[in-house]
Formats: structure tokens, sequence, C-alpha cells
């Protein structure tokens, strides 16, 4: 059994505008003591995974499908099991530390609060947890007294990581955790997590507009565009040597210095990511698509088992002969 | 090189410190130059004084001492004068929805750059030109746009295209692709290049980006609390770095081979700017003793290695640089 499951999950904003299907069936394990990136651009729904997994969605949203966790359904699990699956299981860390910080509320106590909550520990046992969290990300003990606007924003980061912590869970889901940070405190706060998800063998689901980024970290990639995974495989490989036309264009787009290919040659793809509301027919990619076939705005190919083991990747390209002999026949 | 469009010399920018306390040296001693068609990316962590620097030469921000060269020529800082440089020196903003008003149709945002020269006659003609030449074909479709009706991209574009409708001939683009996507990014990095290839456009583009500069830039100029600390060509720059603070840069990038060099701390106050080397507080080769082996050390802490001329030569304001390759024979690393 994998530590997190998700079946077929779709996600569907209503809005005054029509419907939004921000996630359109989306499958994934993730093994214990793994880590897994999430990559794709702006939009493509990322975050709204993220929030689905623990039920943070706002209540405009509509899921359908399955999460598993420790062999346990989320979405039907009652509201006292996910508060404490929230800490003690999987717990999340957001982009902005800024606004998920209490900004009234010294941080020693916002790292105390989850720990009073679902542990049994005295008031003692709380403060020098506490002051370990944070010496363990890197901040001193005597910081807990600082006010979040006291700290720069890789400070607030590191906070947002021991919060994240403190009641040990078996997974933290890092959505877009060093976006926004400079090059050097990105490379601080990536060193940091991979550090204590080694050492106390948690997973990792870790969210980013950046490949370059999520290659580097995890062992395997997902590629999202327009609410759907459409690569999936090793880290190396994926960001290497993509199967997806998708998955290749945002690779090449992140040129690796020193490489003759990319040197005065920056790659990009014609067109913007699709409106939700607004899908193209076929496959969501086709208008992009530099390798687009005559009835990809027809056929909607789903995640296939590539040639090679252990990837997966929602192209026609990728499909069988006989596959897709089958798919492209005219109706009759 | 032939002879630069645009040049700071001893360029230094002081502030009242935001937070009380003394002033900020956000530049503390830059020369620059920037030649007709050469494309110059200037790169450092936030807050070293990259947006300082690029204001101070398109005439935005006065320099403290030392001075700004258009075409040999000091820049005269009256209204007339500004008025006249910017026609060949344009700006490009980070981003393109805080810099388009959103009531103007696209229309109407490039022609602002000719109305306020009033320089009325073909203004559509113009218009039209600057948007196909900065990829918005055909143009006449756009016009009445708003851009809340226009790409990501397509606004960059129409940034650009209010910048190209004065023809100048130097673009500053501060960051002009920090708020895209990483694959629309591409596209308007190869409009920058394609400027530069069909008009001889020279720019200075401003970014944390390393890659970026890999992607489109000719030499690179990298930056630390108010200096450059080492120039040159980006090949050479980006492949074999002199400077220990370009080296660490480099280092973590998510696919540099070898271990990341991760300097700890935040990025430092230029309120305190480190005396002898600035960089010496944080530097792995004086941490690691490699300093004090090659007997470098003293003046690391004590020594200020100066100020970085201009031009196009491989150069890098390090002790240890200059002593290992002046005992290695190889070419100098600091001497123009
Ligand atoms: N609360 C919401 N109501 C309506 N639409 C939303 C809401 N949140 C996100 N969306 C839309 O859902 C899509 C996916 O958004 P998101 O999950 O935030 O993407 P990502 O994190 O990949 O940038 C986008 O089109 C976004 O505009
Ligand atoms: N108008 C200003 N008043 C006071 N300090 C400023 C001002 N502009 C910039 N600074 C300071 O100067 C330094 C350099 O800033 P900036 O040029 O914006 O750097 P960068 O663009 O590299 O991030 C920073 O410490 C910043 O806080
Ligand atoms: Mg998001
Ligand atoms: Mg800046």
């Amino acid at each position: 059994m994998s530590l997190l499951e998700v079946d077929d999950l779709t996600v569907t904003y209503r809005t005054g505008g029509g419907d939004v299907p921000a996630v359109r069936g989306v499958s994934f394990a993730l093994e214990a003591g793994q880590k897994l990136g999430l990559a794709g651009e702006s939009g493509c729904g990322k975050s709204t995974m993220a929030l689905a997994l623990l039920r943070l969605l706002p209540k405009t949203a509509r899921l359908t499908g399955e999460i598993r966790f420790d062999g346990e359904d989320i979405l039907t699990m009652s509201w006292g099991r996910l508060r404490a699956v929230r800490w003690a299981g999987a717990s999340i860390v957001f982009q902005g530390a800024m606004h998920s910080l209490n900004a009234v509320q010294r941080i020693g106590a916002q790292i105390a609060e989850p720990i009073r909550l679902h542990s049994k520990a005295t008031e003692a046992e709380i403060r020098r947890k506490t002051g370990e969290l944070l010496e363990h990300v890197g901040l001193p003990a005597r910081r807990a007294d600082a006010y979040p606007h006291e700290l720069s924003g890789g400070q607030r980061q590191r906070v947002m990581i021991a919060m994240a912590l403190a009641c040990d869970p078996k997974l933290i889901v890092a959505d877009e955790p060093t976006t926004a940070l400079d090059v050097m405190i990105q490379a601080q706060i990536l060193t940091l997590i991979e550090s204590l998800v080694a050492e106390q063998d948690i997973s990792l689901l870790m969210i980013s507009h950046d490949l370059s980024v999520l290659a580097d970290t995890c062992d395997r990639l997902a590629v999202m565009y327009a609410g759907r995974i459409v690569e999936e495989g090793p880290a190396a490989a994926v960001f290497g040597a993509a199967r997806h036309p998708y998955g290749q264009a945002l690779a090449a787009a992140f040129p690796r210095i020193g490489d003759p290919a990319s040197r005065r040659r920056p790659q990009g793809l014609a067109g913007d990511p699709p409106d939700p509301a607004e899908l193209p027919t076929g496959c969501a990619f086709h208008p992009r698509c530099p390798a687009r076939l005559d009835h990809c705005d027809r056929v909607d190919p789903a995640l296939w088992p590539t040639a090679d083991d252990d990837r997966r990747a929602a192209c026609v390209h990728v499909l069988p002969d006989e596959g897709l002999s089958l798919l492209t026949k005219e109706p009759a | 090189m032939s002879d630069p469009i645009l040049s700071a010399e001893d360029v230094h920018v002081e502030f009242e410190a935001r937070r009380g306390g003394g002033r900020a040296r956000a530049v503390d001693g830059v020369n620059l130059d920037i030649a007709p068609g050469e494309i110059v990316a200037l790169v450092g962590e936030s807050g070293c004084g990259k947006t300082t620097l690029a204001r101070t030469l398109l005439g935005l921000e006065r320099p403290t001492s030392g001075r700004v060269l258009h075409r040999g020529t000091p820049l005269a800082y009256t209204s007339k004068a500004l008025k006249r440089f910017r026609r060949d020196v344009q700006l490009v903003l980070q981003d393109p929805s805080g810099s388009l008003n959103p009531r103007h149709t696209v229309y109407d945002a490039v022609a602002e750059g000719l109305r306020i020269h009033g320089d009325v006659p073909n203004e559509r003609e113009r218009v039209a030109d600057a948007l196909s030449r900065a990829g918005l074909r055909p143009p006449e479709r756009l016009f009445l746009r708003f851009p809340h009706e226009l790409s990501g991209g397509q606004r960059q574009r129409v940034v650009i295209a209010g910048a190209l409708v004065l023809e100048p001939n130097v673009i500053v683009a501060d960051e002009p692709v920090a708020s895209l996507d990483a694959s629309v990014r591409g596209e308007i990095l190869a409009l920058l290049l394609r400027l530069r290839d069909e008009l001889g456009l020279a720019a200075l583009v401003v970014t944390h980006d390393l890659g970026l500069a890999w992607n489109i830039a000719d030499r690179v100029a990298v930056m630390y609390l108010g200096r450059i600390v080492e120039t040159g060509p980006v090949e050479k720059i980006l492949t074999a770095p002199e400077h220990p603070y370009t080296q660490a840069l480099l280092s973590v990038l998510p696919d540099a081979p070898g271990s990341p060099v991760v300097l700890q701390g935040e990025p430092p106050d230029p309120t305190r700017i480190p005396s002898g080397c600035r960089f010496h507080l944080r530097c792995p080769v004086l941490a690691s003793g490699a300093a004090a082996t090659a007997g470098v050390d003293g003046a690391c802490r004590g020594e200020d290695p100066g100020v970085l001329a201009g031009g196009t030569a491989v150069q890098a304001a390090c002790h240890y640089a200059r002593a290992v390759s002046s005992s290695t024979g190889q070419a100098a690393a600091a001497r123009p």
C-alpha cells in the first residue's frame, strides 16, 4: 500500500461565470519516504491539487474521485479525524509564509499550538520541543519570541517548516516553498527540506513551477497541464528526456548553463496555457503542440505507459501503433 | 569594442537608509560600458543594487558621485536633455500588468511615448510597426484591445513595443521575464535577441537568473553589495568563474555539477559594507583557509580589491583570484 493514493481526482470550482474544471482526473501514488515533484505553469491546477489532498478547498469546489492517506479515505473521513491527519499525518507548507502566519502572534506560540492540540505534552515539554524545532530549521531557539514581521522571508519560510514538522508528520506537502525567495535563500531552504525529509524519512510532495528545482530535489516528477498529469516518471528521465511534447518544452525552458545547445537559443512555446473554463477539444495541449497530428483536436489520450518501464505520458506519440490506429480511425 | 553608447563611470548612489541608521551605499563604485548591439546581463542577489544602477543609467536616479555617459557625453540632468536621451535609451519594466494602464488600449499604450515627445506624424504607422517588431502581428488586430484581454506574454510584448516606438538604440530591461511562465519566457527572450540581430538594439538586462544570461547575453556583470565583482564574456564567466561569489551563485543552480556552496545568512546590508573585501565575511575561499595558504587572507580582511574597469575584459575583484592567476602565470584575472 502506498502512503498516498490519488485516484481519478477532479476538482471543479463553481463560479458566477460558470464551472472551472481546475483538476480533471488525476491519479498518482506516493510511496513512504519518496519525494514526488509536481510541476506545471501557473493555473494548471497544482495548488488546487495540494489543497484537495487535505480537504482545504473553499466551499465552491466540488470534488470527485478518491484520496487515500495511509489507507484512510480523506474525502469521507470525519472532521475530527481530518484535523488529526492534517497535523500528525500530512502537513502543508505554503508559498506565501507571510500570509500563512498569524501576524499578531509570536512564532513560538504558533509552533506550539498544534503540539498542544495533538499531544499530551506538558507546557515545559512543549516549550522545549518548540525550541528544538526552531533550531532544527536553523533558527536560534530564542527567536520563538519574535513576531513574523521581524523575520526575513527566508526565516519565515523556516518557521513554516518548523510548524509543518511539529507533530512528526509522515508526509509534507510543500506548495512553491521557495518561490519569491532569492537564489541563495532558496538554496538554503531546499537544503533544509532535503535534509529533514531524509533524516526523518518523511515523504515529500513538492509543488513548483520550476521543473529544474524539482528535478534536483525529487525522486519522481509529474508534469501537469490544464488540470491533468501529462507526464510522470523518474525525475532525471523526465527532466532530461521528456516524452510528452509539453514536458519537453517545459524542460527546454530551463537552460543548462554550459550547454551549447541553449546558448543564445532561448526556448519557448508560442501561446499560453488554456483557460480551464474554455478548454480546447481533444488533447488540451494541441493548439500549442509542435508535434501535433491531424487528429489531436479529437483524441484526448490518457496517461499511458511509455515503451520504457516506470514512465507514463498522455500523448498519442507514446501510444503503441495498434492503439494509435484505433484512436485515429475516422468515425464511421 | 566600438565606442560605448552608454557608460557608468565610477558611479555611486547613496540613499538615506529606510530604517534610520546611516546611509545605504546602494551603488558603491561601478564602471560599466554597453556597446552598440551588445546584450549585457547584470546579475546578483536582491538588494545588491541592480535596479538602482539601471535607474541611474536611465537618468532616473542621479549619481551621488561619478557620471553616466551617453555616446561619450556626460548626461545633463535638465528635463530637455533627459527627454532627448530617453529617445535613445528606453526602459522596459518588469511587471507588464503594473506598467500598462488597464483603461488604455494597446494602441494608446504604445503611442504614449510618441505623444510625450510630440511626435505625431505617422503615429498609426509607427505604432503598427513597433507592435509587429515586438512580434504582435497583425498589429491592427490588437489596436483596440485592453490589457486584460491579452495573455501575459502579449502584455510583455506590448510593453516592449512601447519602448521600441521611439526607435531607441539601447533598452534597459529590469527583470523582463520574471513574472512570466517558463514556456512564455523563452519567446520574450528570443524577441530580445531578434531585435538585437535585426535592429542592432543594445540591451542591459537586469536579472537574478543566470540561465537567462546564458540564454541571451554577450557579457555578464555580477554585482555584490553595490559593486560589480566579476565581469567578462558569458562563456567565460558562467563556465569558469574566478570570483568565489560567482562560483557560489552558479553552484546552487539546480543542475550545477559538484556540491552546492550555499552561503549562509541573509544578503548583506548596504548601510554596513564590510571593510577589506566586501565579500570576505561570507567568502568560502577565506573560510576554507585557501586564501591564507595563498597568503592573501590579510588583504581579504583589510584591503579593498578596488573598482573594476569598464570595457569588455575579464576581471574579478578578488585578492585570491589575482594571487592564483599571477602565480600560475595565466592571463591576469583582474587587469583590464
Ligand atoms: N477559488 C477559486 N475559484 C474559482 N477558480 C479558481 C479558484 N482557485 C483557483 N481557481 C482556478 O483554478 C485553476 C487552477 O488554479 P491553481 O490550482 O491555483 O493553479 P496553480 O497552483 O497550478 O497555479 C486556475 O484557472 C484558477 O484560476
Ligand atoms: N529609494 C530608496 N531609498 C532607500 N533605499 C533604497 C532606495 N532604493 C533602493 N534602496 C536600497 O538600496 C539597495 C539596493 O536596492 P536595489 O537597487 O533595488 O537592488 P536590486 O535591484 O539588486 O534588488 C537595497 O538595500 C535597497 O533597500
Ligand atoms: Mg499555485
Ligand atoms: Mg531590482
